[in-house]
């Protein structure tokens, strides 16, 4: 990426003129300019004067060129970039160092000229975001926020949001490229530490930070960095909105608390759901499978063993150095040889051999799912619905690397929601009918936690929305598009390299081992939604017919009391009526179906169903299914539980419901408190730190009234 | 029929009968039920000696307590209701004043008693045929969409209506001419030619072609609604006259045909006092065409609708004769069908002058 050719039409008249042509018209106003070019040789350049125009070109000059790549093609994209960046980090942050993320984001506008436009016609803003996470140290401010491709999360396979240290000085230097400002960043690494303030700006050419200011200053937080930025941008709410991009977040990431302080002045909090971080992914040594045979030359040169078999067996997953010896012998290669001097052929055959061997696949502690009780905390905060589930798939391996996808839904409005609406009850005319809601399904897409809102249709997660028989699952799907309904479906992909479709980070790549994972989990989400609606609509439709019976039974009393001429004793016809009716329709039995005496989810396993009482459910209910930790690797036996309490009899034939055990349990009402380097190590296989449990603040109980 | 006291009526009797189904049903704690005969060619059979469709005993039940048709049976209540407020008051009304007497948002919903006529209609058939009450005995009357001109005087509410000197307009008929109503004071007319379109007895009537030939010229503009059926039935009957149709050449043509000979499988009791098994059909038919040298480039094709009812109809008993099975035939193997409008491709009266005086004098007619 550093040396980059420039282009040839950049470099210089390279015009080749064709001699004009008397016959054609159109060329005779310019035939006198053309003649002079023309009679001249064209002018030619040689290669030692374009060697003197070639140089390096500073990844730096390179993305300022070309911004779209990294998000910032429109003012109204890098607003969103510049929050995600900040964000993305924060939360990173925050969780590396076992703390429970509080996260502020503030967009200002700045005013121009004296005057404060409204944040819709505003052009620049100011982005400032503040965690309380484990802070910078001083030395390295001005590296992370003014040196692109700094950072600490591309060199090792350990799942993040942030995989290239592109990001946030990216933003930096957006809002240097459009505004000139500089990035402002305030950190303090601990309540005893000085707080450190920063004034950095990118030297494009060289990709170094430049350091206009650097100083001590009293910050009213104990720990933690605020980065601000100014930056050109454009506020407008709506579909991939700063906005919509927070509240996904906030449902992806339960634990977070997010306030946002809108450009128009307004406060929104996205409270904590979950009172747990999310378990500390591990980093993993590149499984063999997912390395490519110039990547394999590289490590064999660079590696510090001073043997093939020390070389396989220490520098990838799931080697052995049984199997590493096992290897050599069959690529026909001494064990004891130097890695430096396998060479040519050699190296290709081993490389041939390893990927022909069968290898175990990549151990998945490098992960770290949201699980299944988070996103149902998630969404039930977020989303308004009657029926929510989620469902967590056993890791998966594409191309060497491993991943996990989380699936989950919420369907419908809550029930206190769908009475109003209908109170206007205005006589319908000939003509007229009930509008049919043809309200599509929405698709909230994650990588890692974070969401993605641009390119939707190239993402591997919609296309496997698209691909599903939804009407399997009693929900109307128009061929090709998404399903119809009050529906938010949620697709999540954790993996230590998600496969993006370009830099900027906003579809995944559609590999057939993702694909089929997305499938299973919406499948599984798809299901219980189904035996969901088909309760519901038994017991609708008993209830219809009783409510249809006595909607006519009035009518035909009053016109067979009209035809009798009004001496009819209506109360008697009426009560005999509606006897006859309740005795047809299924009895008392129907009131029971239809949520009055309502018991559980209805034996739906991770999920929750909203009704007029209340919650039931999963919400924050302690998991039966404790155990399978997710150390366990795809082809490993499993050693968690399998007693899969109370789900149902297909549910656990499914794995979804058994990776769902990765949550501690929540009883343990502790004070939530920050795990430090000594707690993080001591987490290992199963192991997990049951202590880093909630404060017990929001919490639902198996049925709470609304 | 149409007593004037204020004695109830036989079918406002009739009417009131359904109430009191439904509060006996009520006392005994059981499902109040209507029988219905069906009204569908499953239930009617073609009464050869007769020459008339006849509906058979086939009866369906309609219950209050079945989901799918308790708003039918609702709805019936309430048709009965309005017609029995009919008889008390004397009154007529049409088809679609019912519909909206009957109208209204059942309280505490969204839900109306009927949304469209579409679904009033029918129950106002169903009910006629369950108390074998006819439409005008219900105060039930058409739209007059029937035009008479010739040589018949009739009285009508005490008016002397002279159809020989109503200009080319003709007298409009009603929808009701039961003798009470519409009384024949003289007919010296030879036959009555009932003709399918309004256009051709535009130009017939214009023409004066019931002058010349002494007949009556009769249309229903389409199939003939009750009236105009009614109407020809009692100048066959009363009068003694040959009824002869005319009508386009295509399945419809030849079903408008059947339902004036015959009757309608929907209304086949009816059959009784409106079906004219001696009607003739004078045309167009098939071999006419070749007959009357009309050129090809004068036909539509048949769509795929057409061949299909022309196939249903071969399977009708009434359409069994060997002369019919051929007429039909015939037009599906030309693929063609004609309109009689296409007859003045030759000339504008052509009709007038050549196509029906030729017809007369060949006696050129199916049976």
């Amino acid at each position: 990426m550093t040396t980059m050719r420039e282009s040839r039409s950049v470099t210089g008249p390279m015009v080749v003129v064709s001699p004009s042509d008397p016959a054609d018209p159109a060329s005779h106003s310019h035939a006198g300019a053309q003649k002079k070019t023309a009679s001249k040789p064209a002018e030619r350049v040689t290669a030692i004067e374009m060697g003197a125009r070639q140089r390096e070109i500073s990844v730096s000059e390179f993305f300022t060129k070309n911004r779209h790549l990294l998000g910032f093609d429109n003012p109204r994209k890098a607003l969103l970039t510049c929050v995600k960046e900040a964000v993305d980090n924060a939360l990173d942050a925050c969780e590396e160092a076992g703390i429970l993320p509080d996260v502020t984001v503030r967009l200002e506008v700045v005013p121009i000229d004296g005057v404060t436009p409204p944040a819709s016609q505003a052009t620049r803003f100011r982005v400032t975001v503040t965690d309380n996470g484990p802070g910078i140290v001083r030395q390295q401010i001005p590296r992370i926020f003014a040196k692109l491709l700094y950072g600490s999360k591309f060199h090792r396979l350990r799942m993040s949001r942030g995989q290239q240290g592109i990001g946030i000085s990216a933003a930096g230097m957006y809002a240097q490229l459009t505004t000139g400002k500089p990035v402002r960043i305030i950190s303090r690494i601990g309540p005893r530490a000085a707080a450190h303030f920063f004034e950095v700006q990118i030297d494009t050419k060289k990709n170094e930070p430049l350091v206009h200011e650097s100083k001590q200053i009293e910050w009213d937080q104990p720990r933690g960095t605020q980065v601000t930025m100014e930056i050109e941008g454009r506020y407008q709410k709506g579909r991939a909105s700063v906005d919509e991009w927070l509240e996904q977040t906030s449902i992806a990431n339960p634990h977070a608390k997010l306030i946002y302080y809108t450009p128009e002045g307004e406060i929104k909090e996205y409270t904590r759901a979950y009172h747990e971080l999310p378990p500390s992914p591990r980093e993993i040594k590149p499984h063999p499978y997912g390395i490519e045979f110039g990547m394999f030359l590289k490590m064999v040169q660079e590696t510090k063993s001073h043997t093939v078999v020390g070389f396989l067996a220490s520098d990838f997953c799931r080697i052995s150095p049984q199997l590493a010896d096992q290897i050599c012998r069959q690529a026909k290669i001494s064990p004891e040889m130097k890695p430096r001097d396998l060479k040519g052929s050699a190296a290709e055959t081993l490389y041939r051999t390893i990927q022909s061997t069968k290898i175990m696949a990549p151990p998945t502690n490098c992960l770290s799912p949201i699980g299944e009780k988070a996103i149902l905390a998630g969404l039930y905060k977020q989303i308004k619905g009657e029926f929510y589930t989620a469902v967590t798939r056993p890791p998966a391996v594409y191309r060497g690397n491993p991943f996990v996808i989380e699936a989950g839904l919420a369907y419908g409005q809550r029930p206190d929601e769908h009475n109003k609406p209908e109170q206007p009850a205005a006589p319908r005319a000939e003509g007229e009918h009930e509008e049919d809601d043809v309200e599509l399904a929405r698709v909230i897409r994650y990588a890692n936690r974070v969401p993605l809102l641009y390119q939707q249709s190239a993402c591997a997660t919609f296309k496997a929305v698209l691909g599903l028989s939804w009407k399997n699952y009693g929900v109307a799907q128009a061929r090709g598009a998404l399903p119809a309904g009050p529906m938010v479906i949620f697709v999540h992909m954790a993996s230590v390299w998600v496969p993006f479709t370009s830099e900027s980070k906003e579809a995944i790549a559609d590999y057939d081992e993702i694909h089929k994972e997305i499938t299973l989990a919406l499948r599984e989400c798809g299901r219980r939604l189904g035996i969901y609606l088909r309760r519901r609509e038994r017991a609708a439709s008993e209830y219809r017919r009783r409510n249809i019976f006595e909607l006519y039974i009035e009518e035909v009393v009053e016109a067979c009391n009209r035809l009798k001429g009004g001496t009819l004793p209506k109360e008697k016809l009426k009560k005999q009526l509606q006897t006859i009716a309740v005795s047809r329709t299924g009895g008392i039995k129907t009131d029971e179906v239809l949520g009055k005496t309502g018991e559980g989810p209805e034996g739906l396993p991770h999920s929750i169903i909203v009704t007029e009482g209340g919650a039931e459910g999963d919400v924050v209910v302690g998991t039966k299914l404790d155990g399978g930790g997710e150390e366990a690797g795809i082809g490993q036996s499993r050693d968690g539980h399998t007693d899969h309490g109370g789900g149902l009899a297909s549910g656990s034939k499914s794995d979804g419901g058994k990776s769902g055990g990765i949550r501690p349990s929540w009883r343990q009402n502790q004070r939530e408190r920050f795990t430090g380097e000594d707690e993080k190590n001591k987490t290992r296989k199963g192991e997990r730190p049951s202590s880093r449990a909630s404060n017990g603040a929001v919490r639902r109980s198996r049925k709470v009234t609304a | 029929m149409m007593t004037k006291t204020k004695k109830p009526t036989t079918v406002e009797k009739k009417l009131v009968g359904l109430a009191d189904l439904v509060i006996q049903a009520a006392e005994r704690s059981k499902d109040p039920t209507l029988q219905i005969p069906i009204r569908a060619l499953s239930n009617v059979s073609f009464n050869e000696r007769k020459g008339m469709i006849e509906m058979g005993d086939k009866k369906q039940a309609r219950s209050f307590f079945n989901i799918g048709m308790a708003k039918k049976f609702m709805q019936t209540m309430l048709v009965a209701d309005a017609l029995a407020e009919l008889q008390r008051a004397d009154l007529t009304t049409s088809l679609r004043e019912i519909y909206y007497r009957t109208k209204h948002t059942i309280r505490d919903s969204h839900e109306n008693t009927f949304d469209t006529q579409d679904e009033s209609d029918p129950i106002i058939e169903d009910l006629e045929v369950t108390l074998s009450a006819l439409r005008e005995e219900l105060h039930v009357r058409a739209e007059n969409a029937g035009s008479i001109v010739g040589p018949v005087v009739f009285g009508d509410d005490g008016d002397r209506v002279d159809c020989s000197k109503l200009g080319k307009g003709g007298y409009s008929v009603p929808s009701i001419v039961e003798p009470e109503y519409l009384e024949i004071r003289r007919c010296t007319a030879d036959f009555v030619l009932l003709v399918e379109k309004g256009t051709q007895w535009n130009r017939l009537s214009e023409d004066k072609f019931w002058r010349r030939y002494n007949c009556i010229l009769l249309t229903g503009n389409g199939q003939p609604p009750r009236g105009v059926r009614r109407l020809a039935r009692r100048l066959h009957e009363e009068q003694g006259l040959p009824i002869y149709v005319l009508v386009d050449n295509d399945p419809w043509g030849y079903y408008i045909y059947s339902v004036v000979k015959q009757g309608s499988i929907n209304l086949a009791f009816e059959s009784q006092r409106m079906a004219i098994p001696k009607a003739k059909f004078m045309g167009l038919s098939s071999a006419d065409p070749e007959r009357y040298g009309l050129p090809r480039n004068v036909g539509i094709k048949l769509n795929d609708k057409d061949v299909a009812r022309a196939k249903e109809l071969m399977n009708y008993q009434w359409f069994k004769k060997p002369a019919w099975q051929a007429e039909i035939k015939r037009m599906l193997t030309s693929g063609l069908k004609y309109e009689l409008d296409a007859l003045a491709n030759k000339d504008f009266q052509y009709l007038t002058k050549q196509y029906l005086p030729r017809k007369l004098r060949e006696q050129d007619w199916l049976d």
